[in-house]
């Protein structure tokens, strides 16, 4: 069964009369790094929220249709019970921290949970060496840097050990090398750890190489989902006009003029090797 | 012009921001002062209206020093909006919005009537006039905060990090807004990290780290450079990713507009199959 | 750098730092009664001076020195306040025992001050919270004070980017009268309260989760644990204590100017 299955998901707000987003349906297996994205205000990070539970029990308002995360209906089990199948992490990372050093920002959630102190230690250790701040970790928390910070928010969601972890564009307020650095990091999660990840991102040309799965929305509805490549030259993403990567749109362009680079590149690196291919397969 | 002359600056704390920073912005001029967190930017054009004076050095904003002067006399000039509108929103309208720096400046109201009318029509907002601020979505409020500072028809514009946050077609219109208002002979001066924003619009182009100018020269020949670039903590725009690649099979390396770029591989294509 | 800096707690490793706080509690309430206790000059001056060697040993000297620096001026004031409502209020004393008192109750102010910067300046509040916790005063409220503590540089930063925003927009703070001073503040409270209110939901969410409220039978990743040496802190003061006590009820205490008389000076 599917880690995150959604069918027929409605949601509207409380003190609000248009859902957020209307009849979704989707279903993400374990294992997978899927790119969700959309216009802002599309209802991506309302959806996000419905995966740990945040909706309906700490929003309210009113869901209707099915959403199963992790085996559990999330309608019946509390957000801190969800809360050890689905890490979120937010945009601000200043707003995610809330001890006076980095290890017990870490340990905060094995600490609600009552875990036995040298298991706590035991995992915070791994979550701080995992995400690269082993070395931070007696810091308080307005010394560090946006991308400091950022790992410490992942890392006290990792703590707990999650099958699935969120995140709602982490990385909008950093610098692009910082923001590439923490993509690294949680592309790493995905692929050594097999956690599921689910990523908000507008910035696609940082975030392209890394998905195996892009979902689109637009207005509260999926317009488009699936293989990178297949969606970036989906007409109905075309006139959302989410940013596709420059390298996508270069392949676009070439398109037009009736050149076909063969296969969408998803990096500078995989354009390279299509044109240098394209030119070496004319010339022969 | 903004004359920045050998300009030393340390917080209270002690911590030395800009370290013997000097450069002249030209009347009319486009210029994007890029870095990473942290490297000065936003220190930088704060000495631009005065919010900061220099420990060291001097600013002169048309050849007035700015230690001589007020913020609000400087403002007048100098219009800077902030990268977060939740920062300076508080009105309960649009328009009160809008007219707040207007009645600070003394504009009669007929005047200010206009400027209201004038600002809210430029920046697609008159449907919202008589809406309070924090009722709109973010991208509204960022057009309300450009809005209230656009009134008052400032020489300069410093916008900082106005790309934060936004998606493509936000960002499309307002790098539009950006090139037209330039166009029209307003100097714009924007701070940010987005690379890719800089290469769409290739202004003249800053270069700071550790408060320290490191390039200045034009958006082609500073985003291209592999050296200063990595100096900055910045990532070199896609396309010239690609095109220092394709520089082996005899392209040129300065490539950072995707439309060049489709140009040049084009040529070489028709060239290969003709 | 502000006084308050004074009582800002510094990271930096000292027998003083690795005391448990609660024996630090002890220490500071000690000496709080002490200091009531006594309104003579000399005790006073004693109790003042038997602290240096802490703050010394604490290195945190300069912060310290910083501090009382600060609070001269509430001192002197104190000093005025005294001389002036017993010179013109109080019974018949001589000017010099009427400086003697003044004086005794400035040192009271700056004895106060110190051991109040000691306890400040060498614990976290990290490990305030964590003993307040220990002590049994309920995790909910231990933890609004440290996240308050947390987010002190956070409010103060966003503060000044609003005075900035504002003022870039020909806010002036200063002009007016006291009326339109006020309200030249509302720019920037209604932006502070707006954005606090937005902060605190972001953070309700990032703690619901991190399962929040799962277990009434929370852990804690630290455990304060009372060593021999916390307890002999404890023992010596209260050792002071008592000291104290008995000097207050069973000796009289000279004042200075009879000592100086008596050593014909003056």
């Amino acid at each position: 069964m599917a880690i995150i299955e959604a069918r027929n998901l409605t949601y509207t707000y409380p003190l609000s009369e248009k859902p957020a987003f209307k009849n979704v349906n989707l279903s993400i297996e374990k294992g997978e790094f899927v790119l969700l994205t959309g216009p802002s205000g599309c209802g991506k990070t309302t959806l996000c929220r419905c995966f740990n539970g945040l909706i309906p029990h700490f929003y309210g308002g009113k869901l209707e249709g099915e959403i199963i995360v992790a085996g559990l209906r999330t309608v019946d089990h509390p957000i801190h019970e969800l809360a050890q199948h689905v890490g979120l992490v937010f945009q601000n990372p200043e707003n995610q921290l809330f001890a006076l050093n980095v290890e017990k920002d870490v340990a905060f959630g094995l600490e609600n949970l009552g875990y036995p102190r040298d298991e706590i230690r035991r995992r915070v250790d791994w979550a701080l060496k995992v995400t690269g701040i082993y070395d931070l970790r007696s810091k308080p928390p307005f010394e560090l840097s946006g991308g400091q910070q950022q790992r410490v928010a992942i890392a006290s969601v990792l703590a707990m050990q999650p099958e699935i972890i969120v995140l709602d564009e982490p990385t909008s307020f950093l610098d692009p090398l910082t923001a590439r650095n923490i993509l690294e990091v949680i592309y790493q999660l995905n692929r050594s750890l097999g956690i599921t990840v689910v990523l908000v991102e507008h910035r696609l040309d940082l975030v392209a190489r890394y998905a195996n799965r892009i979902i689109v929305m637009n207005n509260g509805e999926i317009i488009a989902d699936g293989e990178p490549r297949r969606v970036f030259l989906d007409e109905n993403v075309k006139l959302v006009g989410i940013g596709v990567p420059k390298v996508v749109k270069l392949y676009l362009l070439l398109k037009e003029e009736g050149f076909d680079l063969g296969r969408v590149p998803l990096s500078p690196e995989e354009a390279y090797e299509a044109i240098a291919e394209v030119l070496a397969h004319d010339r022969g | 012009m903004i004359e920045v002359d050998n300009v030393y600056f340390s917080y209270p704390n002690g911590v030395e921001v800009l370290k013997g920073v000097s450069l002249k912005i030209n009347d009319g001029e486009f210029v994007a002062i890029m870095g990473q967190n942290g490297a000065g930017k936003t220190t930088l054009v704060k000495h631009f209206n005065g919010l900061l004076k220099p420990t060291r050095g001097r600013v002169l904003v048309d050849g007035v020093d700015t230690r001589h002067t007020t913020v609000a006399a400087l403002a007048r000039k100098v219009g800077f909006v902030f990268q977060n509108p939740d920062h300076q929103l508080f009105s309960e309208t649009v328009e009160d919005e809008i007219s707040f720096a207007l009645r600070n400046f003394g504009f009669d109201e007929k005047v200010i009537r206009e400027r209201v009318n004038w600002a809210l029509n430029l920046l697609d907002l008159t449907q919202y006039r008589k809406v309070s601020p924090f009722m709109l979505s973010g991208g509204e409020k960022k057009r309300v905060a450009l809005a209230s500072v656009l009134a008052w028809d400032p020489k300069f514009l410093v916008l900082d990090e106005p790309t934060i946050g936004q998606d493509s077609y936000q960002k499309e219109k307002l790098k539009q807004f950006i090139l037209h208002l330039n166009h029209q002979g307003k100097t714009v001066i924007i701070v940010t990290h987005d690379i890719e924003f800089v290469a769409e619009c290739e202004p003249r182009v800053i270069l700071m780290a550790n408060g320290r100018i490191i390039a200045d020269e034009n958006a082609r020949d500073v985003l291209t450079d592999p050296e200063l670039i990595s100096a900055a903590s910045l990532v070199l725009p896609e396309v010239t990713q690609l095109f220092m690649r394709l520089n082996d099979l005899g392209f040129p390396r300065k490539v950072i507009s995707v439309y060049e770029a489709k140009r040049l591989i084009l040529e070489r294509l028709r060239q290969v199959m003709c | 750098m502000s006084m308050f800096d004074g009582l800002k707690y510094r990271s930096v490793s000292s027998p003083i730092h690795s005391i448990d706080p609660r024996a630090k509690l002890v220490y500071v309430c000690v000496l709080f009664v002490i200091s009531v206790l006594f309104s003579q000059l000399i005790p006073l001056l004693i109790i003042l001076l038997i602290q240096v060697p802490l703050v010394v040993l604490a290195r945190v000297k300069r912060e310290w020195l910083r501090l009382l620096r600060g609070s001269t001026f509430f001192a002197l004031l104190i000093f005025a306040m005294n001389v002036i409502s017993l010179y013109f209020y109080g019974a018949s004393q001589s000017i010099y025992s009427i400086i003697e008192h003044a004086l005794a109750m400035s040192v009271r102010f700056i004895v106060l001050v110190e051991s109040f910067s000691i306890f400040f300046l060498t614990t976290s509040p990290d490990m305030l919270g964590l003993s307040m916790e220990q002590m049994g005063v309920p995790y909910e409220l231990c933890f609004a004070f440290t996240t308050a503590i947390r987010f002190i540089p956070v409010l103060a930063e966003e503060a000044q980017t609003i005075i900035d925003a504002q003022r870039a927009r020909g806010l002036d703070l200063e002009g007016g009268n006291f009326m339109k001073r006020i309200r030249n503040y509302i720019p920037i409270l209604i932006p502070l309260i707006v954005s606090a209110i937005r902060r605190s939901i972001e953070l309700a969410e990032a703690m619901e989760s991190r399962a929040w409220g799962a277990t009434k039978k929370r852990t804690n990743l630290y455990v304060l644990n009372m060593r021999r040496r916390d307890y002999a802190f404890i023992l010596l003061s209260l050792l002071m204590l008592a000291v104290s006590l008995y000097v207050w009820l069973a000796i009289r205490i000279p004042s200075l100017i009879q000592i100086l008389e008596d050593l014909n000076i003056l």
